[in-house]
């Protein structure tokens, strides 16, 4: 049963990914916190396509190139933010609060 | 399926597991990222492990080469100060608050995937695995794969745009 040994893999890391989101305030950290969620997800997906075919790798990359897409525009707010408020500190970010 | 194989197999999902956890409890957003390319390489060990070997390539050209290279890259050039300044971890309530909401979804997880699964044997096939995937990607879901060039496209002007310095303004 290496099939479910992979998908708890999986969910680990996934967890890890959500515990890392929450606690972290760096937006940088953050970012890479929801790319190590999406490599989780990439696991299950490579582990459920020994069940059901090459699919599961076919999403794998298109989650791969979303993914690339999602880095460079975050990537770019986050240097715009540091260019307006001099810091990446998000809870500091509360201009829509006010 | 050979113990030779089982022993590798957990070799890296162990290693894919201590290192995410040394990637989220460090304090210099450099010393994270390299822990997190490390994360990369064992998940790309375990693709090839589950009869993946393309996927796995791709993810070591694309997650460990450039994505992470870019990651690395912004953290350079923003220059946040030394890592014990950084107020970077949340409050004590948030934080155990985070740990309760990781645990409860680590269980959720689990249990959802306690269900009936078949055993399948995971031992490596010797068949060319780079072809199905070929004809896969470029027939049944070309329409994505099209779609997936105007997202990046779209992605590129998009982050060329807020990441430009605005001359006149």
């Amino acid at each position: 049963m290496m099939l479910a040994d992979a998908l708890i893999v999986s969910a680990i890391l996934f967890s890890i990914g959500v515990v890392g989101v929450l606690t972290r305030r760096n937006a940088i950290m953050l970012f890479m916190c929801v790319e190590l969620m999406l490599n989780a997800v990439n696991l299950s997906f490579v582990t459920f396509a020994k069940l059901h075919g090459v699919s599961g790798h076919v999403f794998v990359i298109l989650v791969m190139t979303i993914a690339a897409a999602e880095a460079a525009v975050g990537l770019a707010i986050v240097i715009s933010v540091f260019r307006h408020f001099g810091a990446v500190d998000l809870p500091s970010l509360k201009l829509l609060r006010r | 399926m050979t113990p030779f194989y089982r022993f590798q197999f957990y070799l890296f999902a162990l290693m894919a597991i201590v290192a995410a956890l040394l990637f989220v409890t460090r304090k210099s957003p450099v010393a994270a990222a390299l822990w997190l390319v490390n994360v990369m390489f064992a998940l790309s060990g375990l693709y090839v492990m589950l009869d993946a070997p393309f996927v796995a390539a791709v993810q070591v050209l694309v997650y460990a080469g450039a994505i992470m290279v870019v990651f690395i890259f912004v953290v350079m050039l923003l220059n946040l100060g030394r890592p014990g300044q950084l107020p970077d971890l949340r409050a004590l309530a948030p934080r155990l608050g985070a740990g309760v909401m990781g645990l409860a979804i680590l269980a959720n997880l689990l249990a959802v995937q306690r269900d009936q699964l078949p055993t399948v044997e995971l031992a490596p096939h010797e068949d060319n695995v780079v072809t199905p995937v070929a004809q896969s990607l470029f027939t049944d879901y070309l329409f994505a794969f099209e779609i997936t060039s105007i997202v990046l496209l779209v992605a590129v002007i998009g982050s060329v745009m807020l990441a430009k310095r605005r001359a006149t303004a």
